[in-house]
C-alpha cells in the first residue's frame, strides 16, 4: 500500500492503495465515487467507463498508480453547478436507459466520442460504443441521444466535458 | 397470469412453503408517521394475488398497500414491489397522482423494504401492473373520499358538491379551498379500506396514460444513485466467498494459513462456507487467491448431452389422445418436428450484490432482489431469526429479468458479517453471477400438427420436456389440441425464473410450426395464422405489425428474409415481421424487426415502449447466439467475451405500434415483448435459405452472426 495522488474531477486527492488496484475500486470504495460500476472486471462491458485525459478507459483494467498525473473523470464529474451536459441531458430527454446501470459508462463512452468526432457517422458511433454492454436494450434510445446531444453541440459548440 | 402459472413459477423458488403472515406491527408505523392521513388496503375486495388460499397456505389477508398524506401534503405510497428497470415506480405513481388528484412530483414511492412495506410474493409475473396498480388506485379512491369529506365537514357542506383537483378539496359554490395537508393537518386520520370503489376510467385519465419522464432519472444521469452494490455503512468491510470448483462439489481439504496471516484480512468459516473479509476489496481477492482447498466434484453432463438427457427423464412419449391422431390422419399436411431451447443467463449487468450489517442482534440486509420478501425469509432460516429481527432493503437495483429471486449473496454477506462482526458488502464477480446464479430452463419440444388443402389447422400437439408450461397453449382454433408440459425431475443445471420464462421457447416452437405448415400448404404464413385465429385482439396486433412492416411487399430472396410470428403471454398480444439478411458465409443479420403490441389501457406510453423495445433487442442473443455451455460442473463460458450478449452492432431498426385499448384493463408489460422475435427471425432465415432453425440459439451451428 502506497500513497498516490490522483486528479479527479479537478481535485487532486491523496489516497492509500496498492500499486495494482484497479483504478475501478479506487474509485468506488477509497473514494466513494459508486457513479463508477462493475461489470465485468474484464473490460467486457464498459459499466466501469471514465474518461483519462478525455479518453473512454476501462477503470476495471486500469490500474491506478497507472492514473497519476492524468484527469480523470467520473459520471460525478460531468455536472457543473447544477447543469448537466449535453449527453447527459440527452440520455434524459431520450429516455434512454431502463434499470440505469450502464448509463454512466454510455454517458462517459458517449462523451468521450463526441469529443473527437461531434458528428459521428454510424460507423463511428458503432465503434466507440459496441464495447458498452447494455442489458436491458436500450442501444436504440442511446443511439439516439447520442445524436440528439450531436445536434446540441453542433449547435453550441463541443466545449462540454 | 393464470393462477396455475404463478403458482407454476411460484414453486419454482418454493414460495409456498414460505409464506407467513405479514406482521409489521401497524402501531409503531402508525407512531413514525407524524399526523396526517393513512389509508391501509385490506386484502379483500380488490382482485390481487394476496388473499387467497393456496395449497393450504393461506397467503396473508391483512394489508397489501398503504398511504400516507402528511401535513405538507406530501403523498408517500409504501408497496413490496420492486423497481429493477421497468419503470414500475413511474407508473404507479402516476396511477395514485391519477386517482388522488395530485401533480405526479407530489408522490413519493417506498418500494421493497420489508420493514416499511407490506407483504408482497415479489416483483414477477407481470403482476405488478394488473394487480398492484389497481390496488394502489383503490387506496388512492379512498383517500381522496376521506379528504373531501374532511373537508365537507369543516365547511358543513354536502361531499357530493365538492371537487378534487390538483392537491386540493374546493367547494365551487362558495370557493373554498384546502391544501390536502391543511385538511389533515394536525391530527391521525387513518382508515382500511376494502371493497371496489369507482377507479377513474382511462378515457378520463389526466397523469395515467401519459408519457411521464421515469422517477429520479436525473439521479441515474449524474452517477448519484445508489444501488444495492453501491451502499456503503460505518466500518464497512469487503468480503469474498471461495467457490466450489464445480457444480454439486464438496469439499476434500482446505488451507487458509497463507490467507489468515496477511494484514488486515479475516477468514471466516462456517462449515463448508469459507470466505474473507478485508477493509478493501483488492486486499480480500488477494486473500482468497491464497486460500487452497481440494474438492471432489462428481461427474455431469455438458450441454453437449443435454438435450438426450432431457428426452430421457421426460420419459416416452405419451401416446396422443385418439382424437389427436384421427385429425391428424385427416390432414392434408403433416408436421412431426423437435424443437429445442438452449439454457441461458439473465446475465443482470449488477451482479448480485448485498452489504449486511448486524445490530443487537438483528440483521438488516441491503441487496438487489426481486424478492425482498422471500430473502427476508432465507435469512431468517439460516440464521434463525425472528422475523423481527431481519430487515431486507431493496434499493432500485441494476435490473433481474427474473434473475434476482434467490438469496444466496445476501446471506453469504450475513455470514461474512456475522463472523466479521462488522458490516460488510459482498459483490459477486461476473464470472460468479454466471455460474452460481441460476438459469433460464432449457427445453425439448416435440410439435405435431396437419392442416387441410385449404389452410384450415385440423390437428395440433405441442409436448415441452423442461422448460416450462407457459404460452403453451396455442391461440389458433384447433380441436382437441394435445399440449402438454412434461417436468423433468433433476435438470442438469439450477433453474428458475426468467423473462417470459418458457413463453419465449414456447412461442418459437410454435410460430416457426405454424410456418412449416403454412410453406407446406404453400399459403402466405400471415393469411394461414389470420385464417385459424379467433381472437380479435391477437388478429389485430397481427394486422397492426404486418401494416407497419409492409408485409407481403416484397418477396424474400436469398439474400433477405421476412419472417411474422405473434402470441399472446400474461395479458398481452404481440406479434413481428422480420427482415433479415443473410451474406455468402451464411452470417445472418436482422437488419429491421417491427412488433405490434396491446396490453389493455397503457399507463405510460414512454415507458412501455421503452420495455417492449428493450424485450426485443434482449431476445436477439437467445434467438441467435446466447447458450450456456458447460461440463464437468462448470459453465465453461462465464465470461462476457465468451458468452456473448446482444450489442450496439447487433440491434437492427426497431419500430413499435402500441394499440391502446382504453377500454380494457392494463395487463403487465415487462415480459411478453420478449416472445416473438426469436420466431420471426428463425421464419426469415427459413424464407430466405429454405433451412428451418429448430433450435435456440439458431446462430451457433451452420449459421453465424
Amino acid at each position: 500500500m502506497a500513497g498516490i495522488l490522483l486528479n479527479v474531477n479537478g481535485s487532486v486527492l491523496r489516497v492509500t492503495a496498492a500499486d495494482d488496484e484497479p483504478l475501478l475500486w479506487v474509485l468506488r470504495n477509497r473514494l466513494g465515487l459508486t457513479g463508477t460500476k462493475y461489470g465485468c472486471g474484464e473490460g467486457q462491458c464498459g459499466a466501469c467507463t471514465v474518461l483519462i485525459d478525455g479518453r473512454a478507459t476501462r477503470s476495471c483494467l486500469t490500474p491506478a498508480a497507472a492514473a497519476v498525473g492524468a484527469q480523470i473523470t467520473t459520471i460525478e464529474g460531468l455536472e457543473k453547478s447544477g447543469a448537466l451536459t449535453p449527453v447527459q441531458q440527452a440520455f434524459l430527454d431520450e429516455g434512454a436507459l431502463q434499470c440505469g446501470y450502464c448509463t454512466s459508462g454510455m454517458i462517459l463512452a458517449a462523451s468521450a466520442l463526441l469529443a473527437e468526432h461531434v458528428a459521428p457517422t454510424d460507423e463511428q458511433l458503432a465503434g466507440a460504443m459496441n464495447g458498452n454492454l447494455c442489458r436491458c436494450g436500450t442501444y436504440p434510445r442511446i443511439v439516439a441521444a447520442i445524436r440528439r446531444a450531436s445536434d446540441a453541440l453542433v449547435k453550441k459548440g463541443p466545449d462540454y466535458v | 397470469m393464470s393462477d396455475a402459472a404463478l403458482l407454476a413459477e411460484a414453486s419454482l423458488h418454493d414460495i409456498r412453503d414460505r409464506i407467513r403472515a405479514f406482521e409489521l406491527d401497524r402501531r409503531e408505523f402508525l407512531r413514525l408517521c407524524s399526523g396526517g392521513l393513512l389509508v391501509c388496503l385490506s386484502g379483500t375486495g380488490v382482485a390481487q394475488e394476496s388473499g387467497r388460499a393456496r395449497q393450504g397456505h393461506a397467503l396473508p389477508q391483512d394489508v397489501s398497500a398503504w398511504l400516507h398524506i402528511d401535513a405538507a401534503g406530501k403523498v408517500t405510497v409504501f408497496t413490496g414491489k420492486v423497481e429493477v428497470g421497468q419503470n414500475i415506480r413511474t407508473s404507479l405513481a402516476q396511477s395514485v397522482a391519477e386517482e388522488l388528484r395530485v401533480p405526479f412530483d407530489a408522490i413519493s414511492m417506498i418500494m421493497g423494504d420489508t420493514d416499511l412495506t407490506p407483504w408482497d410474493m415479489g416483483t414477477f409475473g407481470s403482476r405488478s401492473t394488473p394487480t398492484m396498480g389497481p390496488q394502489l388506485r383503490t387506496m388512492a379512491v379512498a383517500a381522496r373520499e376521506m379528504l373531501v369529506e374532511a373537508a365537507a365537514n369543516q365547511w358543513s357542506a354536502d361531499p357530493a358538491t365538492l371537487t378534487a383537483a390538483d392537491g386540493r378539496v374546493t367547494n365551487p359554490k362558495t370557493g373554498a379551498s384546502l391544501a390536502y395537508g391543511d385538511l389533515t393537518h394536525g391530527e391521525k386520520l387513518t382508515r382500511t379500506v376494502s371493497g371496489d370503489p369507482p377507479l377513474t376510467p382511462a378515457s378520463a385519465w389526466k397523469i395515467a396514460g401519459t408519457a411521464v419522464p421515469k422517477a429520479q432519472g436525473r439521479e441515474f444521469v449524474t452517477g448519484k444513485h445508489q444501488y444495492p452494490s453501491d451502499i456503503t455503512r460505518p466500518g464497512m468491510l469487503f468480503g469474498k466467498v471461495l467457490r466450489r470448483t464445480g457444480f454439486n462439489a464438496t469439499l476434500v481439504s482446505v488451507d487458509a494459513s497463507a490467507a489468515e496471516k496477511m494484514p488486515g484480512v479475516q477468514v471466516v468459516r462456517d462449515g463448508d462456507f469459507i470466505g474473507v473479509v478485508a477493509d478493501n476489496v483488492w486486499s480480500a481477492e488477494q486473500a482468497l487467491a491464497k486460500i487452497q482447498a481440494k474438492w471432489n466434484v462428481p461427474a455431469q453432463i455438458s450441454n453437449a448431452e443435454l438435450f438426450a438427457a432431457l428426452r430421457k427423464q421426460g420419459g416416452s412419449e405419451p401416446a396422443s389422445s385418439g382424437g389427436f391422431e384421427q385429425a391428424l390422419a385427416g390432414a392434408d399436411v403433416k408436421l412431426d418436428q423437435e424443437y429445442t431451447v438452449a439454457y441461458i443467463a439473465h446475465a443482470p449487468l449488477e451482479p448480485r450484490a448485498a452489504v449486511a450489517e448486524w445490530e443487537d442482534g438483528k440483521l438488516t440486509v441491503w441487496t438487489g432482489t426481486q424478492r425482498p420478501f422471500g430473502v427476508k425469509d432465507d435469512l431468517a432460516r439460516a440464521f434463525r431469526l425472528s422475523d423481527d429481527h431481519v430487515r431486507v432493503i431493496m434499493p432500485d437495483m441494476g435490473s433481474g429479468y427474473g434473475g434476482k429471486h434467490t438469496g444466496e449473496c445476501a446471506v453469504e454477506a450475513a455470514r461474512l458479517a456475522k463472523g466479521a462482526g462488522k458490516p460488510v458488502k459482498l459483490i459477486w464477480t461476473r464470472e460468479e453471477e454466471f455460474t452460481w446464479a441460476y438459469f433460464r430452463p432449457a427445453g425439448v419440444m416435440a410439435m405435431r400438427g396437419g392442416a387441410k388443402r385449404d389452410g384450415t389447422l385440423v390437428a395440433w400437439q405441442h409436448h415441452n420436456i423442461n422448460s416450462g408450461p407457459s404460452g403453451l397453449e396455442t391461440p389458433y382454433a384447433v380441436p382437441n389440441p394435445s399440449v402438454r408440459y412434461i417436468e423433468v425431475n433433476d435438470p442438469p443445471l439450477a433453474q428458475g425464473s426468467y423473462r417470459g420464462l418458457a413463453s419465449t421457447a414456447n412461442h418459437f416452437a410454435r410460430e416457426c410450426a405454424m410456418d412449416e405448415l403454412a410453406h407446406g400448404l404453400n399459403m402466405d404464413p400471415l393469411e394461414f395464422r389470420t385464417k385459424n385465429l379467433t381472437d380479435p385482439r391477437l388478429s389485430a396486433v397481427f394486422t397492426a405489425a404486418a401494416e407497419k412492416f409492409g408485409w407481403g411487399r416484397e418477396k424474400s430472396t436469398a439474400q433477405r428474409g421476412f419472417g411474422i410470428a405473434g402470441g399472446t403471454e400474461k395479458g398481452g398480444y404481440v406479434a413481428a415481421c422480420a427482415e433479415v439478411e443473410m451474406d455468402a458465409a451464411k452470417k445472418v443479420r436482422i437488419r429491421r424487426v417491427v412488433q405490434a403490441w396491446e396490453s389493455g389501457a397503457i399507463v405510460n406510453p414512454d415507458g412501455l415502449r421503452n420495455q417492449i423495445m428493450g424485450a426485443m433487442v434482449q431476445a436477439i442473443g437467445g434467438a441467435l447466439f446466447e447458450q450456456v455451455q458447460f461440463s464437468g460442473g462448470q459453465v465453461q463460458n462465464a465470461h462476457f467475451a465468451d458468452y456473448r450478449l446482444p450489442r450496439f452492432r447487433d440491434t437492427p431498426q426497431i419500430e413499435v405500434v402500441l394499440i391502446d385499448r382504453r377500454d380494457l384493463p392494463s395487463a403487465g408489460a415487462g415480459e411478453t415483448g420478449i416472445v416473438a422475435l426469436a420466431p420471426a427471425v428463425g421464419n426469415a432465415i427459413f424464407a430466405a435459405t429454405g433451412v428451418r432453425l429448430r433450435g435456440m440459439p439458431m446462430a451457433a451451428g451452420t449459421f453465424s452472426s
